[in-house]
């Protein structure tokens, strides 16, 4: 069965209420099309897990306008007013987490791993609620792992079997997120047949990829 | 050529990098540091979004929306310059091998604590790598003006949630330059026109003064 499929068939997998990582950095890399797609399905009360808010009208932006984001974990959200608007109005809980943890929480769910220690937040608001531990002499919060139900990737090549290549700074938190989903989804500028990414570029190998969704379809 | 006080404050600051350093530059002021690196020093930027050998700006002929920097806009990479995903990119910074970052701020205090992401239920734009970037980095150097509104940034104790705790080594403005050191804000440079007793007046901390103060050249 083939993984490329029309937008519309992927997204009819995301249900209400449902976690969903979403790749990107100010929307470079975040597929426009899986987001236009939920967007017009409507689904709503989703966490979304993305590095940032993006803006009103493009990537995640585009769900917190629609009024379908119950829950956001970002690290920064300053470029879209939006968000902080529904934020300080209590109709959208924003949680936001050091980007630098942000992205080992995401690669320790997709790792198997408990969760990570980092030095980033002792002494600030970041660290209330969470275990100090010493390790070697050194102070480290424990953060947990994070796990989500969907993860909407945006590759730039993705051959039929699902390996994906990212150009430049579209990678951001893409690879990371494509690891920790139970249902990964690619939006893809460019579909190639299998065998055209030599082995070695493949940055997301295609066992983690479930569908892809050519962009425009 | 008079610049203004955000042009003075980026060319001081251009005098702290050295050859080889790799620099991760904050949004803001600090971005116009790229605009001062003095002839002859080779400094390899790095931005968090996933990138060093960030090159000098685009032009229409070589945009490409999918090269960028942290703050989103379009960028140039050098080709000996390397991209990567944002788990590496944070081992970077993270990981101590970011030379020296640069970042403007809303506080900052004589123990070095630095207070820079959010201003409760007023601004509430999210820490994003700052936290990372204050804690990772070897070098942490606050580029900012002096006061805000007239009112001091410089004070005893950040009264706003802290970015990190005590990680600043250095803060320029355009009236001084300040070292952090245990005993508190060293003072070592004061800009052309202004006389310490003006500088210490907008600045709630202390000051020590150098025995060897000298002149900051623009």
């Amino acid at each position: 069965m083939s993984k490329v499929v029309l937008a519309k068939e992927a997204i009819s997998h995301i249900k209400d209420g449902m976690s969903i990582m979403v790749g990107g950095f100010m929307v470079q890399g975040t597929p426009e099309n899986l987001i236009d797609a939920i967007v017009e399905c409507g689904v709503k009360d989703l966490t979304i897990i993305c590095n940032d808010a993006g803006y009103p009208d493009k990537g995640v932006g585009k769900l917190i306008s629609n009024g379908q984001v119950k829950k956001l974990i970002a690290s920064h959200i300053g470029l879209n007013p939006m968000a902080g608007e529904l934020m300080n109005e209590g109709k959208m809980e924003v949680v936001l987490v050091p980007q630098g943890t942000l992205v080992e929480q995401i690669r320790s769910g997709g790792a198997g791993l408990g969760g990570v220690l980092t030095p980033t937040g002792l002494g600030t608001i970041v660290e209330e609620g969470k275990k100090i531990l010493e390790i070697q002499g050194e102070k480290y919060l424990l953060e947990e792992a994070l796990k989500a139900d969907v993860a909407l990737i945006g590759g730039s090549i993705v051959d039929k079997k699902g390996n994906i290549v990212y150009r430049y700074t579209t990678q951001n938190f893409n690879k990371v997120m494509a690891t920790a989903a139970e249902l990964v989804m690619v939006g893809a500028k460019e579909i190639v047949e299998p065998g055209t990414i030599h082995v070695d570029n493949v940055m997301t190998p295609h066992l983690f990829v479930d569908y892809i969704v050519k962009e425009g379809e | 050529m008079s610049l203004d006080v955000k042009g003075r404050i980026a060319k001081r600051v251009a005098q702290e990098l050295s050859s080889g350093d790799v620099v991760n530059l904050g949004i803001g002021l600090p971005t116009l540091v790229g605009n001062y690196i003095e002839d002859g020093v080779e400094v390899i930027f790095q931005s968090e979004n996933g990138l060093i050998g960030l090159g000098p700006e685009p032009d229409e002929s070589n945009i490409d929306l999918d090269l960028t920097n942290a703050g989103g806009e379009p960028v140039t990479i050098f080709e000996h310059g390397a991209t990567f995903d944002s788990a590496t990119s944070f081992g970077i910074i993270r990981g101590g091998h970011v030379d020296v970052t640069v970042l403007g701020s809303l506080q900052v205090d004589e123990e070095g604590n630095l207070a820079n992401w959010i201003i409760p239920g007023k601004k509430v734009p999210g820490m994003g790598g700052a936290m990372d970037l204050v804690v990772g980095a070897k070098k942490v150097i606050i580029a900012m003006t002096h006061t805000a509104r007239g009112k001091a940034k410089i004070l005893t104790k950040c009264t706003l949630p802290f970015t990190a705790v005590k990680q600043v080594n250095m803060i320029i403005t355009e009236l001084g330059v300040m070292e952090v050191t245990s005993e508190g804000l060293l003072l070592k440079e004061i800009a052309p026109g202004t006389t310490v007793k003006e500088i210490q007046d907008l600045t709630e901390a202390k000051l020590i003064v150098n025995s060897d103060l000298k002149t900051m050249n623009f």
